[in-house]
């Protein structure tokens, strides 16, 4: 193990990515003049114009309609209201049902979990292959057990810990075969792939602005017209009453910036980040000829900067810790409250055993990524896995 | 001394951040860890009871922080539970006093921990404890009054090797002032008392809740029951008050808790001096000050935390350990460790599993 390294090799980029230049400088322009957007005098319609064009530039980015989208704080908040509100619009007439994946991030599992505990709701929860795919037919078949009791269908674009992309325009149609909204959390999509809202089919779609090097702190969650979910937050009525509270103008404003850098880029950034990932791997499965990859084989059923290991015989935190000494940031794809990692719910889900599911790196590249990053991991995990072995067998 | 690539076992309070940021000044690699040892951690910390909160975690996070060393939590709830909760749990129910700190340091602290430690490249394990290591042997603190050597004896020669406590020279209030100065906030936390994973102090009932109603007869030196009660893991030898026997001893002098068998569940109370121990076995030594006695040696013995050293002769009987003490000691348990001093150094430790 080596000293506290004075370089940084930042492969975390699925957690949050540094913020982009221009969306930085728009922001800053606007955090220093005045307006309440829903003021009526001259400062607030200033403001509220910004407002707007931000609005009409994410819906240009993201294929939708500017009257679609809804601003909120994040993509947790978007998850939020998307499930529990489209749970509350529908769930008269005995529709009680959520169907969604074991593999979806907290925002929408825990949301699930908690309509199931205290709103009378029954989850129904979809399998997942081995790579993390959902299978429409899966969905058909949860969906035909009782069609007239399903509530909504919440399925993510591609999932934060594996990398995997769900097929959302065949499952968004399986879902309509019914009648059933389908809402679908893009956070992670939409930073590496092409998110046409209009094109999925989706009902109600969530982005976030800090996975695409816009600031944290707003998202939006994008819902077709004539999809009203009950509001979670009540108050000035603001975005159409469906979510109220005053906009974050100068973060909405850095979010549009940032969203419209990051499309402009996307093509040519999504081959980079491959080609950088597939070294990333090359050169780990070079080290550790035993670490297993994780989820779908690279390609298009996978996001593009998106690597995750197994190391058998490693705890995952033994090995956070030593790379982090090693000047590597990454993670082992689950958060906490009390700083301790749990196994990964999506390897457990894909079927993994529970020591695979606890002895996992996620690396994941973003648009600040270069090959100095994949070469740092790839200097140093042989040794860092040998480590973390010795430290598990005791 | 060599730079050393030093762990830093951070609870959140003011003695094992001061510890931490000493060993940084004192030119060490530091990380911060801190041991969540609980399976359902609480918010907040009540007061002083309870430990490894999540407001603990926050206020060890926070120290680091304010020293400049890297920081992780390490989930040690199941090895403590095992180790050191069904421990506590297991002695009582077989009529012994535990001290769930000793096996904390002899289980998790110096051994799951430090072995973690070792293995991840570590030279050494650093905690806020009160005590000082000399020459490879453990000696009190500075600080009497807040000594910890006596929880520490159970340590091996091993163990100590790769142990640092670098609070051992100094006065509790002075540790309190320097934490101040580092400007860690946590200088006025109050200490933590009582059972780490009793949060709100009810022993009684904590382990009333574990082991049940497991009623008894509670009865004198000659065997005549006296009265009965609910669970002997409720009484200590030496306990004097919630003894419910009813009425007064003959004598009318208070009554105390002689002995508690478990098979029987009989608990014996008697005068005062019924509690006079003269003589000791110990099992599972472990010898840090000295190589182990091979003909009978006078020192001084200590028989619970922050109890009064007692002047002994020891000497190995085979595996056990025997003390024969030259006045006799009152409210020595079983369970509990007889821990070896010459002076202020400690020469080693054991299990009290019989007196007499």
């Amino acid at each position: 193990m080596t000293a506290a390294a004075t370089s940084r090799a930042y492969l975390d980029h699925a957690a949050t990515t540094p913020m982009r230049p221009e969306a930085i400088e728009a922001m800053t322009e606007e955090l220093g003049r005045l307006g309440n957007p829903s003021s009526l005098h001259t400062a607030g319609r200033r403001a509220r114009r910004v407002v707007e064009e931000s609005r009409e530039q994410l819906a240009e980015v993201f294929g939708a309609r500017p009257s679609e989208i809804v601003f909120t704080s994040g993509g947790t908040e978007a998850d939020n209201l998307a499930v529990k509100g489209l749970y509350w619009a529908r769930r008269d007439g005995g529709r009680r049902r959520v169907l969604t994946t074991s593999v979806e991030h907290h925002a929408v599992l825990d949301s699930v979990r908690w309509l199931e505990s205290a709103q009378g709701a029954e989850a129904v929860w979809l399998g997942v292959d081995a790579e993390g795919t959902v299978r429409p037919e899966a969905l058909r078949a949860a969906i035909a057990q009782a069609p007239e009791r399903v509530a909504v269908v919440s399925v993510m674009w591609a999932n934060n810990e594996v990398g995997t992309v769900q097929p959302v325009a065949e499952l968004a149609a399986v879902a309509h075969e019914h009648g059933i909204p389908f809402h679908t959390d893009a956070v992670q999509a939409a930073a590496q792939l092409p998110v046409d809202f209009a094109a999925s089919g989706a009902d109600a779609l969530t982005v976030t602005g800090h996975k695409l090097g816009g600031p944290v702190g707003v998202g939006a969650l994008i819902l077709a017209r004539g999809i009203e979910p009950v509001p979670v937050l009540h108050g000035g009525g603001q975005e159409r009453d469906i979510r109220s509270g005053t906009l974050d103008t100068p973060a909405i404003r850095a979010f549009a910036v940032a969203a419209a850098a990051c499309a402009q880029r996307r093509a040519a950034e999504a081959a980079r980040l491959a080609a950088l990932r597939d070294d990333l791997v090359r050169q780990v499965l070079a080290a550790v000829p035993d670490a297993v990859l994780n989820g779908p084989p690279p390609g298009e059923r996978r996001l593009p900067g998106n690597a995750h290991f197994s190391f058998p015989g490693c705890e995952g935190d033994a090995l956070l810790m030593l790379l982090d000494a090693n000047g590597i940031a990454c993670s082992t794809g689950s958060a906490c409250t009390a700083g301790v990692a749990e196994p990964s719910h999506v390897l457990l889900a894909m079927g993994a055993d529970e020591f695979r599911a606890r002895g996992s790196i996620r690396f994941s590249l973003g648009h600040t990524s270069t090959q100095e990053d994949v070469d740092a991991v790839g200097k140093v995990i042989g040794e860092v896995t040998d480590r973390a072995r010795r430290a598990a067998a005791r | 001394m060599a730079a050393l690539r030093v762990l830093a076992a951070m609870s959140g309070g003011v003695d094992s951040a001061t510890a931490a940021a000493r060993a940084v000044d004192a030119g060490h690699q530091v990380t911060g860890v801190h041991l969540a040892l609980s399976a359902n951690p609480g918010s907040y910390r009540t007061g002083a009871r309870g430990c490894c909160t999540l407001e603990d975690a926050r206020d060890a996070r926070r120290a680091a922080d304010v020293i400049g060393i890297p920081f992780y939590v390490w989930d040690m709830a199941e090895r403590f539970r095992r180790d050191v909760v069904e421990d506590f749990v297991a002695e009582y129910a077989a009529g012994r006093t535990p001290n769930p700190c000793l096996r904390c340091n002899e289980k998790i602290k110096f051994a799951a921990v430090l072995d973690r430690a070792l293995a991840l490249g570590f030279d050494a394990v650093c905690t806020g404890h009160y005590a000082r290591i000399r020459d490879g042997a453990l000696r009190r603190a500075a600080d009497r009054g807040k000594d910890q050597s006596y929880v520490l004896a159970v340590l091996t020669r091993r163990q100590l090797a790769h142990a640092m406590f670098p609070l051992g020279d100094t006065p509790k209030d002075q540790v309190r002032a320097e934490a101040a100065r580092r400007g860690l906030a946590v200088a006025d936390k109050p200490d933590s008392h009582d059972v780490c994973f009793i949060a709100d102090g009810d022993t009684r009932g904590f382990l009333a809740r574990r082991l049940g109603r497991a009623p008894g007869p509670i009865v004198d030196v000659s065997g005549a029951v006296l009265g009965s009660h609910d669970g002997a893991y409720a009484f200590t030898v030496g306990q004097r008050r919630g003894l419910r026997v009813g009425r007064p001893a003959a004598d009318g002098r208070p009554r105390y808790v002689l002995d508690i068998e478990p098979a029987t569940r009989t608990v014996t109370v008697g005068p005062a001096e019924g509690l006079d121990v003269h003589e000791i076995t110990a099992r599972r030594p472990v010898w840090t000050g000295c190589l182990p006695p091979a003909v009978p040696r006078e020192c001084l013995v200590q028989l619970r935390a922050h109890g009064d050293v007692h002047p002994c002769v020891a000497w190995l009987d085979g595996d056990l350990l025997r003390i024969g003490l030259r006045r006799p000691a009152r409210g020595v348990a079983r369970g509990q460790a007889a821990v070896l001093y010459d002076g202020d150094t400690v020469l080693g430790s054991a299990t009290i599993s019989a007196t007499g």
